[in-house]
């Protein structure tokens, strides 16, 4: 019955309100600064991944609320997943391609 | 769809499939992911195979401008997904306003990216330069690397603006409106992969102090 009702329609029915978009950018806007000035001090071999930590979770931010990835469908999530695992499996197989040379 | 063939006339029942379309959208978004993630894994192994040039290279780039062009992108990516509730609210003049902020805002990221390059070439830092050649490997791998990654990524932003001035045109003339605004939809989305593969730019190429 809702199933039916969505597909008929077929647009997009969530609307998200401008201030959670709002709230979303000066999140975005935070995790910058952190990451900025977390440049400034010596980390050592944590640069790298609180550099990539900080990256992944702005664009979690992104892709699930500007780009409505969590209102979507499951399909939506899967594919995105499934892209995401196969950049995965080239670098991970390019690593031990190279360590292993 | 067997529905359409029950006597309904064409006008009344639009063959229409927008949840299709964005994920046509996506698919294609995969494939740009793809594209930039094979040079995010060269990037990975060449500066695995040369820390010290690599963190040496990245001191000459401007922290700063690239905070701002960051700040600039994200701000971006806030207007165009704020232009969709203003579309589905039917607000026509405000979608319209924050479309264009972000093709403005597009521009902005374009002129501050062709003063950093302007300033890398004219100290000598351009891919095959006198300059460049003389450093250690891996600082022409870096740079390399950094003029073909926000290379294609400016040349995404150029594709991102022309997408984005054709959904404006289109709502301006109404064929894009509060029922129908799919392009607009995709459109945004284009928009918000060019901000997210600068998200992984950003400190990967100018924060690595």
């Amino acid at each position: 019955m809702h199933d039916d009702a969505t597909a008929q329609q077929s647009q997009t029915t969530h609307t998200v309100p401008y201030s959670q978009y709002v709230l979303i950018w000066f999140g975005l806007l935070a995790l910058t600064a952190l990451t900025v000035s977390l440049a400034g001090i010596e980390l050592g071999r944590w640069v790298i991944i609180t550099a990539l930590t900080i990256a992944s979770i702005k664009s979690l931010l992104v892709l699930n609320i500007f780009m409505h990835l969590r209102f979507e469908d499951r399909v939506f999530r899967m594919f995105a997943l499934v892209a995401f695992v196969t950049l995965v499996i080239f670098l991970v197989l390019t690593f031990f391609d190279y360590a292993f040379h | 769809m067997s529905g359409t063939s029950h006597g309904i006339p064409a006008e009344a029942h639009v063959h229409r499939d927008d949840t299709g379309s964005r994920l046509g959208m996506w698919l294609f978004l995969f494939t740009e992911l793809i594209l930039f993630g094979g040079l995010f894994i060269v990037y990975a192994v060449y500066r695995f195979s040369h820390p010290d040039a690599f963190h040496l290279a990245a001191a000459e780039l401007n922290t700063f401008v690239g905070t701002v062009n960051t700040i600039i992108l994200l701000t971006s990516s806030l207007t165009v997904a704020m232009s969709i509730t203003a579309m589905q609210e039917g607000r026509k003049a405000f979608a319209l306003t924050l479309v264009g902020l972000t093709i403005a805002l597009a521009l902005a990221f374009l002129v501050n990216k062709y003063f950093e390059w302007g300033h890398k070439f004219d100290v000598g830092i351009y891919p095959g330069s006198p300059e460049l050649l003389s450093q250690p490997q891996g600082v022409i791998l870096y740079f390399g690397l950094y003029f073909i990654m926000t290379g294609l990524h400016a040349l995404h932003v150029i594709i991102g603006m022309a997408v984005l001035m054709y959904v404006f045109n289109a709502i301006r003339r109404g064929t894009i409106h509060a029922t129908s605004y799919v392009r607009l939809e995709s459109g945004a989305l284009y928009w918000h992969l060019v901000d997210i593969i600068w998200i992984f730019l950003f400190p990967l190429f100018y924060l690595l102090h």
